[in-house]
Order: structure tokens, then sequence, then C-alpha cells
């Protein structure tokens, strides 16, 4: 592990121009947040190739799909809070109805468009695509996994949503094998609690795992990158071996990677859990490492309540 | 009561006197709208309204516009349509298995159990369904895409779109002939079905569009300089031969229509949009339908 951050938005323009000149049939198009979501310097160097269609969301994900129908492979970049509500229709009825490979990049996910407050903060997102039938959902945790997924959802038959973040967060997986879409990466092994994570909190697992060990703690650290299909063998395996199962996401705890995850164990393997996340309620502005503290996204609260559900009251 | 045996339809294909292929196309639209009643009757649902408003319009497309395999539906270079009007389905199901996509005898499976002939259309289920609709305002952004598609992959194919009144009240179809607007991908062909009745009522009432032709004109659209009837073969192949000498893109076209077109007391009245035709209906309307068709094929 580096102590250097990336912004995965940094990352992901940067990848599409590493991309671009190997897979030819790849195309971009954004709804006028080229410049934030970094999909302009793409747009510069492949004009052809780059669609701006102006602030029309739902626009967009249906031109996209009419490409698709004709042999190009579109990623489609914009809000991720834009994508998943102003898009909800033309991702069902068209994108994942008619499988058709189009790749979703949900940016400024979840509370990284901090300042901008409640409206555009992506808290929802997961809920709604994995609701979607046909539909890949990968919440990548930094820059490196960010590019992968969309290597990888560039080989796939169908579409893929995949969530990035506005902000620089830290790189954890440069030395690491890469992304596997539908597999679980274990970070530690433990036997006390299983901590399942997506996405930016990933981080902070790792240095909460590291805690809990002074405490004589040991956890089971799963990060559960892709949410659907989701690793159910492997989160299966690791509930029965720990017995309780703490989620961690940066996501409404209703339909994210909690749900998800009880989704599987409350049939296969009825497990004890706890989950963090955004409870039932809108967000506010400010600094993005105050919101994750204020809506209990930390690495305290990720220690804390290991240690409640190791020791129940 | 299902009663027709249409003449081999595709033998049209190979007329080459053009007034003839055309009363020959007229008659092949009105035994569509015989075989939709006939479905509709049969299985108690589906939309009659909106698919007798496109018969022509969709007859006159695969069986003279459109270059298309119906043995090889997915053939890259075939001209592409998106019907966004998607409840005119049964329509198209019939257009497409006389045309030759698969059998007509599994047109009476429409929207039954494990069909491929959808209530509205599904381009993974149907041979010839370029895309999948039926929630309205999806079809002029595909069909963008797909004309765009081609400019990038130098294909010459020709992406129809074919548009209803409730296409029009939707916000996306402005933002995608917005978009056209700006991107001018050659070859993209707006089809306006202009019936002027929705579900709930006439246009007017629900959501006036006029006036459409200056609206699509200030919205930077190359728009037909006349307004055709939609029901003659002879005049919707006129306004194919416009669109066919056109160099400037996007392109439209708007038909004069009448919604459940062929039989007196269906046509312009809403109730039809997608209402169960119950026997007694069914027998005036057949009358009709037969009585119209009689006449059609003396003119061939």
């Amino acid at each position: 592990m580096t102590a250097v951050n990336v912004a995965m938005r940094d990352a992901f323009g940067e990848a599409l121009l590493a991309l671009a000149p190997d897979v030819p049939e790849m195309v971009v198009l954004d709804a006028d947040v080229s410049t934030s979501a970094r999909t302009a310097a793409f747009g510069q160097r492949h004009v052809s190739r780059f669609f701006n269609v102006g602030v029309a969301e739902a626009n967009m994900l249906d031109i996209a799909a009419g490409m698709a129908t004709c042999g190009l492979r579109p990623i489609v970049s914009t809000f991720a809070v834009f994508l998943s509500l102003k898009g909800a229709d033309q991702v069902r009825n068209i994108i994942c109805y008619n499988k058709l490979p189009v790749i979703l990049a949900g940016n400024y996910g979840g509370l990284s468009d901090s300042y901008d407050g409640a409206s555009h903060q992506s808290i929802l997102d997961i809920a709604i695509m994995r609701a979607m039938p046909n539909l890949t959902v990968v919440v990548p945790a930094d820059g490196v996994e960010l590019r992968q997924a969309l290597e990888a959802a560039l080989r796939r038959d169908g579409p893929t949503y995949i969530r990035i973040c506005r902000n620089p967060t830290p790189v954890l997986f440069a030395d690491a094998p890469p992304l596997e879409i539908g597999k679980v990466r274990k970070l530690k092994s433990g036997s006390d609690l299983t901590i399942a994570v997506c996405g930016v909190p990933t981080s902070m697992a790792i240095e909460a795992a590291d805690r809990l060990v002074q405490r004589g703690v040991s956890a089971d650290l799963l990060e559960v990158a892709t949410i659907k299909p989701i690793d159910a063998e492997t989160l299966v395996i690791s509930a029965r071996k720990t017995g309780k199962v703490l989620t961690v996401e940066e996501h409404t705890i209703h339909g994210g990677l909690g749900s998800a995850v009880a989704e599987v164990l409350s049939q296969r393997a009825p497990t004890r859990m706890s989950m963090i996340g955004i409870e039932d309620r809108f967000t506010e502005s400010g600094a993005y490492d105050a919101l994750l503290h204020k809506y209990g996204i930390s690495v305290d609260r990720i220690e804390s309540e290991a240690l409640r559900l190791l020791n129940p009251e | 009561m299902q009663a027709n045996t249409h003449r081999e339809p595709r033998a049209v294909l190979q007329e080459k006197d053009r007034k003839k292929k055309a009363a020959m196309l007229q008659v092949l639209a009105q035994e569509f709208r015989l075989t939709v009643l006939d479905i509709l009757h049969e299985n108690g649902t589906g939309h009659w309204g909106g698919a007798a408003s496109a018969a022509e319009l969709l007859v006159a497309l695969y069986f003279h516009a459109m270059n298309v395999r119906p043995e090889e539906p997915g053939w890259p270079l075939r001209d592409r349509l998106v019907v966004s009007k998607g409840h005119a389905s049964c329509m198209l199901y019939t257009v497409l298995a006389h045309r030759g996509y698969f059998a007509p005898a599994e047109l009476k499976t429409f929207r039954q159990i494990d069909s491929r002939l959808q209530g509205h259309p599904c381009m993974l289920k149907t041979p010839g369904v370029d895309m999948s609709t039926g929630p309205l305002g999806h079809g002029t952004s595909v069909a963008l895409g797909m004309a765009l598609a081609a400019r990038l992959l130098e294909k010459s194919y020709w992406t129809y779109v074919l548009l209803g009144d409730g296409d029009l009240n939707e916000g996306q179809t402005w933002e995608a002939i917005m978009a056209a607007a700006k991107f001018k991908p050659e070859r993209l062909v707006a089809l306006i079905d202009y019936n002027k009745v929705q579900l709930d009522g006439p246009s007017e009432q629900i959501m006036p569009m006029d006036p459409l032709p200056e609206k699509l004109r200030a919205f930077n659209w190359n728009v037909a300089p006349a307004v055709y009837d939609g029901h003659s073969i002879v005049e919707v192949l006129k306004s194919f031969d416009w669109v066919k000498g056109q160099r400037q893109w996007p392109a439209a076209v708007i038909y004069k229509t009448h919604k459940g077109q062929g039989v007196s007391f269906m046509e312009d009245n809403a109730q039809w949009h997608g209402a169960v035709i119950d026997d007694a209906t069914y027998t005036k309307a057949r009358q009709e339908l037969l009585q119209t068709l009689q006449k059609l094929e003396e003119l061939v």
C-alpha cells in the first residue's frame, strides 16, 4: 500500500486516453460535465468519438444504446446522481432490457460532490442500479480498481455501472492482483467477525481492522467491489466462519451493499449483522471528510461498531 | 375468425411498375389491418388505434424503402427502423412476418405467454425489431445513436424513427431533436404519424403540438415542404422520394393520419386506442375493412 492519493475521476480520464487506441469502437458521451468528470481530454484528442449532448442525460443514455446496437462500445459519463435518477427509465427499458454493452460511468459518487449538497450527492445509486436486471454494478475502491473495472467492462457483453469518486483517495491496489468482476477481494483473514466494504470506505476498513487487532479482535476483511452479481459463495463461507458481519458503504443502508449482503446471508447463512452507511435521510454541504464523519462513515465508527457487534449490550 | 389468406406479399418487391406497386402496397396495408383486427379481437388485447394509423407507413417502409434481409435480421448494413410508438406492435409484427422475418402463423401468439411477440416490441425476442420500445420518448435518441454510429463506422445505412403524438409529448424527444440538429447525422429520418389523437383524447385537448412543422424547423430540422396523406401509398412513396433527394440532415416528414384508420366508428376516436374489441364491434369493423379491401383490389 502506498500513501499516494489519486482521484478516481482523474484515473478515469487517463484510462479513457490509454484505452482509446486499443479499443477503436469505444466512444464517450458526456452531458455537459466533461471537465468535471474528466472526459474532456478524450474529447479533445478523439473529436469524432466524443459526444457532448448538453444537459440531457436521458437522451445521452439512449443515444449510447442506439450506438451499441450498431457495434460501438459507448461509455456514458455524468454525475452518478443524475445517471441513476434522470436516466433510470433509459437504463432499465433500453440498455438493460436489451443487454446492450453500454458502460455507465457514475461520477461524483457517494458524498464526494460534498460542497454541492444533498441534491448532488449520490447515495442511492447502488440501490437503483442493482435493481436493474442484466446490469453489473461495480464500486471500485481506488483509481487502480477503477481503471481495471473499466477495462473489464469493455470486454463484457452486457451493461456495467461503475461508480467513480470525485476526490483524491488513497491508492490501495497498485501492486495487487487486478480486480475481477464478480469476485470478492480478501484483504485480511480473521475469525471474530467479517467486515464487508465497498468503495472509498475500504481504506477506512483496513485501518479499523488493524486497530481491532490491537484489541485482540481479528476481522475477515472482504472488499466487495462487485455489488452485482455478488460473490455469494465467499460471503457465505466467511459468515459461517465468523458468525458476525459488519457492512460498510458510502450509500444509504436501504438497498446498498448491506442489503445485498443481507439478501444472501438471510437465506443461506443467517448471521447477526450490522450496517454502516447513511441513514434514511438527506445529507448536506460540507468538506468531504467532515461529511463522511458526520454521517457515520469513519475508522472510529467501524471500530466501535465492530466491537458492539462482538459484545452486544 | 382468422380469415386472411394474403396474396404472396413479397411479390410486390419484384414489381417494377410504380403505379401498380403502389396499388399492391395499398391492398397489403388493408389486408394487414384485417389481420391485426383479427388478432386483437381473438386475443382480447392490444392497441388498434395506433396500429391502424401506421399501416401504410410500415408497409411502405418494409416493402419499398428499406434495404433489409429478413433471412439475416442482424445484417450490419441493413437500414434501421425504430418504432418509437411501440404500441403499434401488432402492425409491426404483421408487416415483419409477411416480409419474411418469421412465419405469419406465429402472429396469433401476440401477447400470450411464452410468445416472441411481446405486448410492446422486444428486439431480443422478435426477429426484425431493431429496438425495444413502448415507453414513449426513447425512439429519436436511439435512432440518433444508430445514425451517428453509421457515420463513425463509415456505413451508409438509413435510420428511420416512427413517431406518434404521444412521443412528441415526451421531453426526451425534444432533447433528441436538439441533439440531432447539433450532430446532423446523414440519413436520419423522422416519420411522424400525426393522427392528433392520443390515449386520453384529442391532442388539442391533451397536449397540442401545432404548429409542428414550424417547431421542427425552428429546431433546425430539414422538414418536408408538404404534409403527406399517411394513408395513401402514392403519397407516402412521394414523401420517400423527397427524403432520398435530401442532403441536409436530420430530415422529418409529417403525415396526416387517422387513429384507427379504416373503421369509420373507430377513426379519430381515443376510445379505440387500446380497448378490447368485442364480438359485435369486431363483426361491424371487419365488414367495413373488407368492403374497402375489395375496392382496393379492383384497382390493382
